[in-house]
């Protein structure tokens, strides 16, 4: 097994990890790696922050080993390989009838990145965090045995959102939904500010949901946007293929994101959407996959990357979420890609991300004013007793991460228990200490 | 009448993904391979991909006695075969041990070239079929980092070239394909690499390439014109190049 030695980085290019590489296309390979020099896996490095980097060290990239092995078309059972990406699901098992639960903005994240983040999608508030859905998983230890993991025990709560630090998830038991049509009908409404907004995503009976929000608007208009309401259209046929994705062949200048340029793309984005909205059908990874109409994005940001910062605010802080926009609309730093949604209260582990609320992203272009701004709107979600995504994560502080995520004693614990040697740590880990918690 | 194709070297990355263009217009399919549980694994994979039928038969070029188990409960269909199957030991491993250059050619030429001449009267007898041998940009010219890697894919390449012209007189199409560099295991980690080729973008050029009865195709394209001038070089002045 030869090693690829080099530079790799996140989806938001900020942070850089000079190590080795592996990616074996066997299973004999993998097993091989973990008996040799076990190190952490690694799915196709879309988390955004550290999660995914180990410094001076070795990762395993996972993504050749992509193959279902099983499927139960009556029940929707599905068993596949961990590298396997949920875009190449979605495609495989649509025209079937069956789809991911749960589908994240990019159809390049790999099941076990899935789990390891135990990511959401526009359907959280009904269908809950992705590792709800997950029947059982196979995971290969520090030890380099192969063992079964399965929903109720301390070990699957440690290894769903756990970040990788139990093991390398090599096979997943997954549950499909049911996928009734090839389109996804969406109702556009235009949004006026902030309070609407909320009060939408509030009553909003659809199944998919997701705001877009004008992160430059202040004023009245604060929190204007776009809203999303979104069912899968039973019977329809797939829409004419939208355009194969346009990319960004090299690292754009940093002008190109400027605030001048940012409010007028933001004004003419939003009065595509007429007044009274508008109905649309699109295909499904058109819908689902917003972030991969343009492959290769974040070279928009030009070398330097970007930071996306995404928090959830617990219901009853509205005022403070009100007071987060205020500030990035004030900082001038924002970009177009804004989002909004409501999250329910589903997870699957310790270190799951979502609980009932609100939740915003934003990306932000990689600069010292950046990291300022991310440091005060942390502090006023740690304050409303929210968090921020470990997925996204690239600047916290380890104190103000303890206080947002109350399980993470007993995660540290499981964890120290399946890797006492920490063979799988990563740069994140490390930077926030996530090990070391403790009552 | 669905197709049947037996592929050699199964369980690499090219052979894969032109194994799931295949099993997506549900041809029946015999992965042969030397670790039987990767190509259990991958059998089980294109299956669900719509393959008429996945079967995963143990073979290792270097063992010839394995040979006549390829072509056991083959289907109904017209049989087709593509080689993936390959080897590429670093040149100074080979400078060090010379046996080893009878394993590379019994892994990349002779093994092969076995199995095809095995299969070539059914193909004759069928008055159809499609062989695909995947050799190397590295046979077209001996150079100092990999001479007898690439001297075993121009042996290959030159048996395909007369065994096309066998079958062609018989009904049946032998396409050579010579890829550059690919993104595959054999390259991960390799220093020097330019303008690499994802193993499914091999696999849609092959299938193309079948479709349009080509002879020999270089994929990507412009390896045609690289290895044209690389050829063209005058041996005086190539020797003294390291490329």
């Amino acid at each position: 097994m030869r090693w690829s030695e080099g530079e790799w980085h996140g989806w938001g290019r900020a942070l850089r990890a000079h190590g080795r590489l592996a990616r074996p296309e066997k299973r004999a390979d993998l097993a091989a790696i973990l008996h040799d020099m076990p190190c952490p896996a690694i799915g196709n490095a879309r988390s955004y922050g550290d999660a995914c980097l180990n410094g001076d060290g070795a990762a395993i990239r996972m993504t050749r080993l992509d193959r279902v092995s099983d499927f139960d078309p009556e029940t929707g059972e599905l068993t596949a390989e961990a590298g396997v990406t949920l875009g190449a699901l979605l495609r495989l098992f649509a025209p079937r009838g069956w789809m991911p639960p749960v589908l994240p903005g990019t159809g390049a994240v790999t099941l076990g990145g899935a789990i390891a983040n135990d990511v959401h999608g526009k359907n959280h508030h009904g269908a809950g965090s992705f590792g709800q859905h997950v029947t059982w998983l196979r995971l290969l230890g520090a030890d380099g045995v192969a063992r079964e993991v399965r929903p109720g025990s301390d070990l699957f709560r440690a290894t769903v959102g756990g970040l990788g630090q139990t093991g390398v998830i090599l096979d997943v038991g997954l549950r499909l939904a049911p996928c009734p049509g090839q389109a996804v009908q969406v109702r556009e409404s235009r949004i006026a500010g902030l309070d609407t907004f909320l009060d939408r995503l509030g009553e909003s009976r659809a199944t998919y949901c997701v705001g877009w929000i004008d992160a430059t608007a202040r004023g009245a208009g604060l929190g204007r946007g776009i809203l999303e309401e979104a069912e899968i259209a039973a019977g329809a046929p797939p829409p004419v293929s939208p355009r194969a994705p346009a990319t960004v062949p090299f690292d754009a200048p940093g002008a190109l994101l400027s605030a001048p340029v940012v409010r007028a793309f933001n004004a003419a984005y939003l009065s595509r959407v007429p007044a009274d909205g508008r109905d649309r059908q699109r295909a499904l990874p058109e819908f689902f996959f917003p972030l991969d109409r343009i492959s290769a994005w974040n070279r928009l940001y030009g070398r330097r990357g970007f930071h996306q910062f995404q928090c959830v605010l617990p219901h009853g802080s509205d005022a403070r979420l009100r007071e987060l926009l205020e500030d990035v609309a004030a900082s001038k730093l924002a970009s177009p890609l804004a989002v909004l949604k409501r999250l329910g209260d589903g997870r699957a582990g310790d270190l799951s991300f979502p609980m009932a609320g609100w939740t915003l992203a934003l990306d932000l272009r990689n600069r010292p004013e950046a990291a300022e701004l991310i440091d005060r709107l942390e502090a006023r979600v740690v304050a409303s007793g929210g968090r921020v995504y470990l997925a996204k994560d690239a600047l916290a502080a380890p104190e103000r991460v303890a206080r947002m995520y109350p399980a993470l004693s007993q995660w540290a614990d499981a964890v120290r228990q399946a890797d006492p040697d920490g063979v799988f740590a990563t740069d994140l880990v490390r930077r926030l200490r996530l090990r070391e918690a403790s009552e | 009448m669905t197709e049947t194709w037996i592929i050699l070297g199964a369980t690499s990355a090219m052979a894969r993904a032109f194994a799931r263009a295949l099993a997506d217009r549900g041809a029946g399919l015999v992965l042969a391979a030397r670790d039987l549980d990767e190509a259990e694994q991958q059998a089980r994979d294109l299956r669900l991909r719509g393959a008429g039928f996945a079967r995963a038969v143990a073979f290792d070029a270097r063992r010839p006695e394995g040979f006549a188990a390829l072509f056991e409960n083959l289907g109904e269909g017209p049989v087709n075969a593509a080689v993936f199957a390959g080897a590429m030991p670093d040149q100074s491993a080979i400078d060090a041990d010379p046996a080893l250059i009878a394993a590379v050619c019994e892994t990349n030429f002779t093994g092969p070239a076995r199995v095809l001449s095995l299969l070539a009267p059914r193909i004759e007898a069928q008055g159809t079929g499609v062989i695909v041998g995947v050799g190397s940009v590295a046979g077209d010219r001996g150079r100092l980092g990999n001479y007898v890697y690439g001297a075993s894919k121009a042996a290959f390449a030159t048996y395909l070239s007369g065994l096309r012209n066998r079958l062609a007189r018989r009904g049946g199409h032998v396409m050579t394909v010579k890829p550059g560099f690919v993104d595959t295991a054999m390259t991960w980690g390799l220093g020097g690499m330019f303008l690499v080729a994802s193993p499914e973008a091999v696999a849609a050029a092959i299938l193309k390439g079948v479709e349009a009865r080509r002879n020999v195709i270089y994929v990507p394209g412009f390896w045609r014109a690289i290895m044209a001038i690389i050829r063209a070089i005058p041996e005086p002045i190539f020797k003294k190049l390291k490329i």
